[in-house]
């Protein structure tokens, strides 16, 4: 009992000044002139419940670095720390297993957790709910909608109980409707993460997109990476308070002035 | 009612956008694909009727070319007197024993062919080395006649079962090796990565995600490698009948040539096609059909 509750006073972001630590990290991959650089010297923190976007144009490594803060690649130099353990990772596409039902799919990520067995079917239920995907437990992958199918892989991730989620492009496969309904559940689930009590614990998010509203709609810090190699080109602190909406104002106005840097890191691209 | 609880204490802990949970419930009923069974009756008409037909209509055919005599009774036997030699043999007791007799065979020498095959496979298919090593070699023996086999099995280990299994396994190893190794080709490296993140790493990462995910193949190579067995125990009981093995479909096919009895070849020949098609209706369709349904890959025609 003790022992539980020590893990449990750890997993708290108290116990942590960030919730991942990005440190002059390059990457390099081999290309056929040579070892091309992707990445280079990204430094980044993200605070315990902090919510980040990175964004960036095609070919800034937004990707690449998110794999390498999730542990899949090593980077070249530097060094990544996630004191949370083994963040959890969203990827564009669904990536729920199609030989498994919603629940299962949920319950799997908990097993190889280490959850007892009596424990996951009753997590499972409660991180769909927490989705509001009650009565989806027995769906197979197939038969849910594109969004229904990102919300399980919400809650999967989530079921791995880290203390960082990696969301790469989650939503940009879907129509705008069910996105926007998407942003207002990942808002709401990851402010109730920070508030209390929760299934979820405490949640910091590292969100990759090249949809700058997103961005903006999402994060309390917006990060623009330039492209080839990437490099941390700028920063914005979103002050605007949630919930807020795709179309507000202020979210459009930000919007305008990060699209104009954005364009900026393009435009440097033609000119030579 | 717990989960209910903690629902409206997180409602009202955050501030939501208005109507967020219904808005959602309502995106889902429209977007979800509704998927169900085909009723008896439909695959009745569509999948059991044509099959059906065409039987009749061979029978059909079969009988207007004996009435017709196109040829000599000897070589085109009359689908009556095939029908008698098999009550005949039915009434003999004989038919059940023949037939078992090569069942238990072909089924004993899959399941051999299984055992070595699986891990042979995932060896292939997850070693680099061993994969450039024999891989290419596994390919070619899927094109080698199991037949061919034959002649040296029985020099090797004389006129007996365990001949009849080297030629099994030697005609359904490859098949099934090589199922498997597609198999895990096809296997899309988003769910290994996503295994991965999930912390499904060395064997946890190859029974949860590889083995699953590489599940289709594997059964399109089992189905395959039962062929394959069926079709080289046939060959081996051909050419190799003694006495001492026991009467199987093969030997009653030789038997029937010895004899000139054709109405026994051509009953051997339907017994050896019928066993053939139900091991895989009974066995390796459902399990198939099965798999991809669950994971909606089954396009309904």
């Amino acid at each position: 009992m003790a022992t539980a509750l020590a893990k449990a006073t750890d997993r708290t972001a108290a116990a942590h000044e960030y919730a991942a630590r990005i440190e002059h990290v390059s990457k390099s991959f081999d290309g056929p002139a040579g070892p091309q650089l992707v990445l280079d010297d990204i430094t980044l923190d993200v605070a315990p419940g902090e919510f980040v976007t990175l964004l960036g144009a095609s070919g800034c490594g937004k990707s690449t670095l998110l794999n390498l803060v999730a542990g899949l690649d090593a980077p070249t130099a530097g060094a990544i720390e996630t004191p949370g353990g083994r963040p959890a990772l969203m990827f564009q596409e669904h990536a729920l297993f199609p030989w498994l039902t919603a629940g299962k799919n949920i319950e799997l990520a908990l097993r190889l957790r280490g959850v007892a067995k009596s424990d996951r079917r009753d997590r499972a239920e409660e991180l769909l709910s927490l989705v509001r995907l009650e009565g989806a437990y027995g769906k197979r992958v197939h038969e849910l909608s594109g969004g229904m199918r990102q919300r399980v892989a919400m809650a999967r991730a989530l079921a791995q109980e880290s203390q960082l989620l990696l969301m790469d492009e989650p939503f940009a496969a879907l129509d705008a409707i069910t996105r926007d309904v998407l942003h207002d559940e990942l808002t709401r689930i990851w402010r109730t993460a920070n508030t209390g009590d929760s299934v979820a614990g405490n949640l910091s998010v590292l969100f990759v997109t090249h949809n700058v509203r997103e961005a903006v709609r999402l994060a309390q810090r917006v990060v623009l990476l330039s492209s080839r190699p990437g490099r941390v080109a700028h920063e914005w602190t979103v002050d605007i308070e949630q919930p807020r909406r795709i179309e507000d104002a202020e979210v459009a106005e930000l919007s305008v002035e990060i699209t104009e840097q954005l364009r900026g890191e393009i435009r440097r691209h033609g000119q030579h | 009612m717990a989960s209910t609880e903690t629902t409206d204490v997180e409602t009202t802990a955050v501030k939501d956008s208005p109507g967020l949970g219904s808005l959602e419930a309502g995106l889902d009923a429209l977007e979800t694909v509704q998927s169900h069974r085909t009723p008896v009756r439909e695959v009745l008409v569509k999948k059991v009727l044509p099959p059906l037909s065409a039987i009749v209509l061979v029978l059909v055919v079969w009988q207007v070319l004996v009435s017709a005599k196109v040829t000599d009774e000897y070589k085109l036997p009359a689908p009556s007197a095939v029908w008698s030699s098999l009550t005949d043999m039915w009434l003999q007791g004989t038919l059940l024993d023949v037939v078992w007799t090569s069942v238990s065979r072909g089924l004993l020498g899959f399941l051999l062919a299984l055992a070595i095959g699986t891990p042979l496979g995932l060896l292939v298919a997850r070693v680099k080395f061993v994969r450039a090593a024999i891989g290419p070699i596994l390919s070619g023996l899927q094109s080698l006649p199991s037949v061919a086999w034959v002649p040296p099995a029985v020099l090797w280990l004389g006129l007996n079962d365990s001949m009849m299994y080297a030629v099994i396994l030697l005609g359904a190893v490859p098949s099934i090796a090589n199922g498997l190794v597609s198999g895990v080709d096809q296997v899309p490296p988003l769910y290994l990565r996503a295994g991965r993140t999930l912390g499904a790493t060395g064997v946890r990462g190859a029974w949860h995600i590889l083995m699953p995910a590489a599940l289709p193949g594997y059964l399109a190579g089992l189905k395959q490698g039962w062929a394959f067995s069926w079709r080289s125990l046939m060959a081996a009981e051909i050419i190799a009948s003694s006495p001492d093995l026991g009467l199987g479909l093969g030997q009653l096919l030789e038997n029937g040539r010895n004899n000139s009895d054709m109405p026994g070849i051509f009953l051997a020949i339907f017994l050896i096609l019928i066993v053939g098609i139900a091991i895989d209706l009974l066995i390796f369709s459902p399990l198939e059909r099965r798999v991809l349904r669950g994971r909606g890959l089954l396009v309904k025609g």
